[in-house]
C-alpha cells in the first residue's frame, strides 16, 4: 500500500526543510552560547581539503576522508566477519539445545548491554601478552565482541521459530541431521539471520569509532579524535557527518539484503 | 490375514491441567493391501492425531501399529504424507521440493533418473510447466499438486493425507480428487485419508471410517462404498446407493458420534433433524463442521 503524497515532491522537499532546520540550530547555537563550535560556513571551509582530496595520505592519521572510511570500514568488515562467524553457529546452538541455552542464556543476557566503551581496554590487555600489536586486535576483539549478539540472540530466535510443518517433511523424508541443517534449518531461519546481521552490522560501526578513539588506531574515529585534541574542531563535524553517512548506507545495504530473504 | 496395516488399541494422551486427557483411546483398524480408506469424523474428535501416529510423527501413548507386518517406529519415507497445508519448502521449487524426497529414497539412482522421477509426477499432476516455479507463485491447488507429486514420487508402500484438499475450493477440490485417484489407481499404493467431508469420503474410499468423539475418540461404524473403479463422479452422484451412503454417514456424525457420552452427560443438543429418514432426498449440509 503506497501512502498518499502530502503535496507533489514532499519526499524531497520536506527532507531538505527537515535538515534546514538543524543547520539553522546549529547557526544559532555556534554564534549565541557555544562560540567554540564552528559554524557551517567555518566547518566546510576547513574540512573541504578533506574532500576535495579523499585519498590523500599526509600522515598516520592525517588522511583524506575517504582514506580514513576506509580504514575504519576494513577494521570493522574483519571484526564483523568475526562476529558472524561466531555468533551464527553460538546462535543455532541456542537455538537447537534447550540445554546449551539454559547454560548460557544467563551469561549472555548479562554480556549484551556492556558497551563497547568498557570491552576495550579488557581487549587490548588480552593482546598485550601475545607478542601482536595489542591496540589494533583489541578493536578487533571489541567490535566482534560487541556486534555479535544480535545476530546470536536473532539466530537462536529464527532457529527455534521453524515452522514444525517443515520439521515434519524433515522426519517424513528421514532427512539426516547435516541435510536438515542445511536444506530446512538454515534457508528458514535465514531472514531472521539478516535482521541479527543488520543491527549487528550498526553496532559493528558503532564500536570502531569508539574504539579507534581510545586505541588511536588509524581510521575515522582515530582521526576524530587526534583533530579533537589539536583544536581542529570543524573536522570533528566532518567527521561526525562522514560516520552518519557510512553508518546509513550501510544499513540500507543489508536491507536491500533483508528484503531479499523477506520474500523468499 | 492379508490385513496391510493393523492397528491395535491405540491411544493418545496428552497432558492437560486435570491430567492426562486420552483424545484417542482403544482405536483399531486394519485396512487391506490396496485399499483406499478414509477416517471422517468431527473437527477435532482426533482424526488427524490417528494418522500422525501412523506417520511417525507422534507417539502413541498406548498400542501398536504394524505394516507389512512389522512394528512402526518413526516417520520414515515408505509412508507419503500428504499435508493439508501442502508444505512445500518456499525457498525450493516444486521441482526440488520433489527431488528433496527423490534423492532421499532413490540414493542408489543417478541424477538422471532422479529427476526423471520428479518429472515425471510432477508432469502426472499437471505441473510439467510449473516445476520451476517457488511455492509463492504456485496458487494454492497447485501447491497440493505438488504436495500429493512429493508424496507419490517416494513410491511409498502406504499414503497418508490428512484433510489433503482442505484447504480448496469445490472446484479445485474436484480436480485435484480425480488427480489423486488416477495416481493412486496406476500402483494401488494402500491409502488413509482423514476428511470431514462426506462427499469426498464416498468419491474416494473403498471404506468410510466414522470416529465417534472425542475424548476418548475411537472407531464408531465403518461403511463399505462399493462403487465400482474407475469412479465417474456424474454416475455415482445418479445412483441412489449414494445418497443411502450419504444419509448414513451424516446420520451417524449428526446423532450416533456423540451417543456414548449421552449416558454420563445430559444431552444438551435438540434431536438432530432427521437425516435417515427414506428416500434420496439431498440434505443440505455435506461438509461436516462443529
Amino acid at each position: 500500500m503506497k501512502k498518499q503524497p502530502l503535496f507533489p515532491y514532499d519526499w524531497i522537499v520536506l527532507p531538505i526543510l527537515g535538515t534546514a532546520v538543524v543547520i539553522l540550530f546549529w547557526v544559532i547555537l555556534s554564534s549565541t552560547v557555544s562560540k567554540d563550535l564552528p559554524d557551517p560556513a567555518k566547518t566546510w571551509e576547513e574540512s573541504r581539503l578533506y574532500i576535495f582530496e579523499p585519498f590523500a595520505d599526509r600522515g598516520m592519521q592525517d588522511k583524506g576522508i575517504l582514506s580514513l572510511l576506509g580504514l575504519s570500514l576494513l577494521t570493522v568488515a574483519k571484526g564483523y566477519f568475526l562476529a558472524l562467524l561466531i555468533g551464527v553457529p553460538l546462535g543455532f546452538a541456542l537455538g537447537l539445545s534447550d540445554a546449551f541455552a539454559k547454560m548460557f542464556d544467563p551469561i549472555i543476557q548479562v554480556l549484551r548491554p556492556v558497551s563497547p566503551l568498557a570491552w576495550l581496554p579488557l581487549g587490548v590487555i588480552l593482546f598485550f601478552g601475545t607478542g601482536k600489536d595489542a591496540n589494533p586486535w583489541g578493536a578487533l576483539f571489541t567490535i566482534a565482541l560487541c556486534s555479535m549478539w544480535p545476530t546470536v540472540l536473532n539466530t537462536a530466535v529464527g532457529v527455534r521459530a521453524v515452522p514444525q510443518d517443515y520439521l515434519n517433511v524433515a522426519r517424513v523424508l528421514k532427512l539426516s541431521k547435516w541435510k536438515t541443517l542445511w536444506k530446512i534449518l538454515v534457508p528458514a531461519t535465514l531472514p531472521y539471520m539478516f535482521t541479527g546481521f543488520r543491527i549487528s552490522l550498526g553496532i559493528a560501526w558503532l564500536a570502531i569509532v569508539a574504539a579507534e578513539m581510545l586505541t588511536g588506531t588509524a581510521g575515522v574515529g582515530g582521526f576524530l579524535w587526534s583533530e579533537y585534541n589539536a583544536g581542529n574542531n570543524s573536522r570533528i563535524i566532518l567527521c561526525i557527518a562522514a560516520i552518519g553517512l557510512v553508518g546509513f548506507v550501510l544499513d540500507k545495504l543489508m536491507g536491500l539484503a533483508e528484503a531479499q530473504f523477506k520474500t523468499a | 490375514m492379508s490385513d496391510f496395516l493393523i492397528i491395535t488399541d491405540l491411544a493418545k494422551r496428552f497432558p492437560s491441567p486435570k491430567g492426562p486427557v486420552a483424545v484417542v483411546k482403544d482405536f483399531n483398524l486394519s485396512i487391506k493391501k490396496g485399499e483406499f480408506i478414509t477416517l471422517i469424523g468431527h473437527s477435532g474428535c482426533g482424526k488427524s492425531t490417528v494418522l500422525a501416529m501412523v506417520a511417525g510423527l507422534s507417539d502413541a501413548s498406548e498400542g501398536n501399529i504394524i505394516m507389512a507386518g512389522k512394528e512402526l517406529s518413526g516417520a520414515g519415507p515408505d509412508r507419503g504424507v500428504v499435508f493439508q497445508s501442502p508444505c512445500l519448502l518456499p525457498w525450493m521449487t516444486a521441482k526440488q521440493n520433489v527431488m528433496l524426497g527423490v534423492d532421499q529414497v532413490y540414493y542408489t539412482a543417478s541424477s538422471i533418473e532422479r529427476n526423471q522421477i520428479a518429472e515425471y509426477y510432477l508432469s502426472k499432476v499437471g505441473l510439467g510447466d510449473a516445476m520451476h516455479k517457488y511455492p509463492a507463485e504456485l496458487s494454492q491447488g497447485m501447491r497440493q499438486r505438488c504436495g500429493i507429486a512429493r508424496a507419490f514420487a517416494l513410491n511409498p508402500k502406504m499414503l497418508l493425507l490428512d484433510e489433503p484438499f482442505g484447504m480448496l475450493d469445490s472446484l479445485t477440490k474436484f480436480e485435484l480428487q480425480e488427480v489423486l485417484l488416477d495416481l493412486w489407481r496406476k500402483d494401488r499404493k494402500t491409502a488413509l485419508m482423514v476428511t470431514h467431508d462426506v462427499d469426498e469420503a464416498i468419491f474416494l474410499s473403498d471404506r468410510v471410517v466414522m470416529m465417534t468423539d472425542g475424548p476418548e475418540a475411537n472407531v464408531g461404524e465403518i461403511v463399505e462404498v462399493h462403487f465400482p473403479r474407475p469412479r465417474n463422479r456424474k454416475q455415482i452422484m445418479e445412483d441412489p446407493e449414494y445418497y443411502r451412503l450419504k444419509d448414513e454417514l451424516i446420520g451417524f456424525l449428526e446423532e450416533r458420534a456423540h451417543k456414548k457420552h449421552h449416558d454420563s452427560i445430559a444431552p444438551t443438543t435438540p434431536a438432530a433433524p432427521a437425516a435417515d429418514t427414506e428416500g434420496p432426498a439431498a440434505p443440505l449440509q455435506t461438509t461436516v463442521t462443529t
